[in-house]
C-alpha cells in the first residue's frame, strides 16, 4: 500500500510542478485566462458541493442557513475569520437543536 | 493590508486544516494503516485527490485506478501554478517546494489580494497553514476520529463552505454568470458521476472566453 501512495502522490505532484516547469513562452493569453477563470468556476463549484452536496446526492440541511448567515456578514463586510466561524456556529448549533 | 491576508490565510488554514480530521477518520475506516493515511497528507497533500484515493480504495478498486483517480483529480493544481508562475514562480528549489503547496486554498486567497505582495505572501502563509493543520488533524483523525466526533456536529462542513465562499466574494460580482455556471454544473452532475468529477467539470465551464481579464 506504502508504494502505491507513493506513486500516487508522485502521480499529483506531477501536475502540481509542471505548472511551473513550462517555459513562460508556452503560456498563451488564451491558456492564462483559462487558468484565471478556473479559480472562479473551481471555488464556485466547491461552494455549492460542500454547501449542498452529500457524497451522490444533494441535501439541504443546517448548511444553508449557515452559507446565508455567511454571505449576509460577508455583504456587510465583516472579517473573514468571523464569517467562517460564524458559519460553523450556526450549522453546528441547528444540529445541536436538532435540524 | 498585509494584516487583512495573515487573518484570512489563518482562517482558512483552520477552516479547511481541521477537514484533515475527516480523511484521517475515512481513510482508516477505508482499511488503510495510518501511516499510509499520514503519508497521503504530507506527500500527495491535495484534499480532492486523496478522497478520491480513498474512496477507490475503499470501494476495493485497483491500486492503478486509485493512482489513476488521484491523478485525474490534481489536474486543477497545474492551471493554479499556470496562473501563478509569472508572477510569483520562484526560481531553483523552492519551486518545488511552491508547488507542493499548490492547492485549491493557496491559490484561492493569492488571487483574492489586490498587491502583488499580498498575492504572494497569501499564497505562502495558506500553504504552509494548511499544510500544517491538514496534517495534524489527520494524525487526530486516523488515531481516534470517533472520539472527537463528526466534523459535522462542529459546522466544520459548513465552514469550509464558507470559507470557499469568502475567498469567492470579492471576484463574485464581476463574474456572477461564470460562478454561477461553474457551480449549477457541479451539482447537476453530482447524482451522475463518482464523487470529485463534478468539480472537474466545473472547470470545463472556464473554457467559454468571458468575464473582464485581471
Amino acid at each position: 500500500m506504502i508504494l502505491t501512495v507513493v506513486l500516487a502522490s508522485l502521480a499529483v505532484y506531477s501536475w502540481k510542478i509542471m505548472g511551473y516547469l513550462v517555459p513562460e513562452r508556452f503560456i498563451s493569453a488564451r491558456l492564462r485566462g483559462f487558468s484565471d477563470r478556473v479559480t472562479i468556476t473551481l471555488l464556485a463549484a466547491l461552494v455549492g458541493i460542500q454547501g449542498i452536496a452529500v457524497g451522490n446526492e444533494l441535501q439541504l440541511d443546517a448548511r444553508i442557513p449557515a452559507l446565508a448567515v455567511a454571505a449576509l456578514l460577508l455583504w456587510l463586510r465583516v472579517p473573514y475569520i468571523l464569517v467562517v466561524a460564524s458559519a460553523a456556529l450556526v450549522a453546528g448549533g441547528l444540529r445541536l437543536l436538532g435540524f | 493590508m498585509a494584516r487583512a491576508v495573515v487573518s484570512t490565510s489563518l482562517s482558512v488554514a483552520i477552516a479547511t486544516g481541521l477537514y484533515g480530521i475527516s480523511f484521517g477518520a475515512i481513510g482508516v475506516a477505508a482499511g488503510l494503516d495510518v501511516l499510509s493515511v499520514m503519508l497521503l497528507s504530507l506527500l500527495m497533500f491535495s484534499g480532492a485527490s486523496q478522497f478520491a484515493f480513498v474512496g477507490v480504495v475503499a470501494a476495493g478498486g485497483a491500486p492503478i485506478t486509485a493512482i489513476a483517480s488521484a491523478w485525474l483529480m490534481g489536474v486543477r493544481n497545474s492551471f493554479y501554478a499556470l496562473r501563478m508562475a509569472p508572477e510569483f514562480g520562484p526560481r531553483g528549489l523552492m519551486r518545488f517546494l511552491q508547488a507542493q503547496l499548490t492547492i485549491d486554498e493557496s491559490n484561492a486567497v493569492s488571487a483574492s489580494q489586490k498587491s502583488p505582495a499580498d498575492r504572494k505572501l497569501g499564497f505562502w502563509l495558506t500553504g504552509v497553514g494548511v499544510f500544517f493543520f491538514w496534517n495534524l488533524a489527520t494524525l487526530l483523525g486516523a488515531l481516534g476520529g470517533n472520539l472527537i466526533g463528526s466534523v459535522e456536529a462542529w459546522g466544520l462542513d459548513a465552514a469550509a463552505a464558507a470559507a470557499f465562499l469568502g475567498l469567492l466574494w470579492p471576484r463574485l460580482k464581476e463574474n456572477l454568470v461564470l460562478a454561477g455556471l461553474g457551480a449549477l454544473v457541479a451539482l447537476a452532475s453530482v447524482p451522475f458521476l463518482p464523487a470529485g468529477v463534478p468539480i472537474l467539470l466545473a472547470a470545463a465551464v472556464a473554457l467559454i472566453p468571458m468575464g473582464r481579464k485581471s
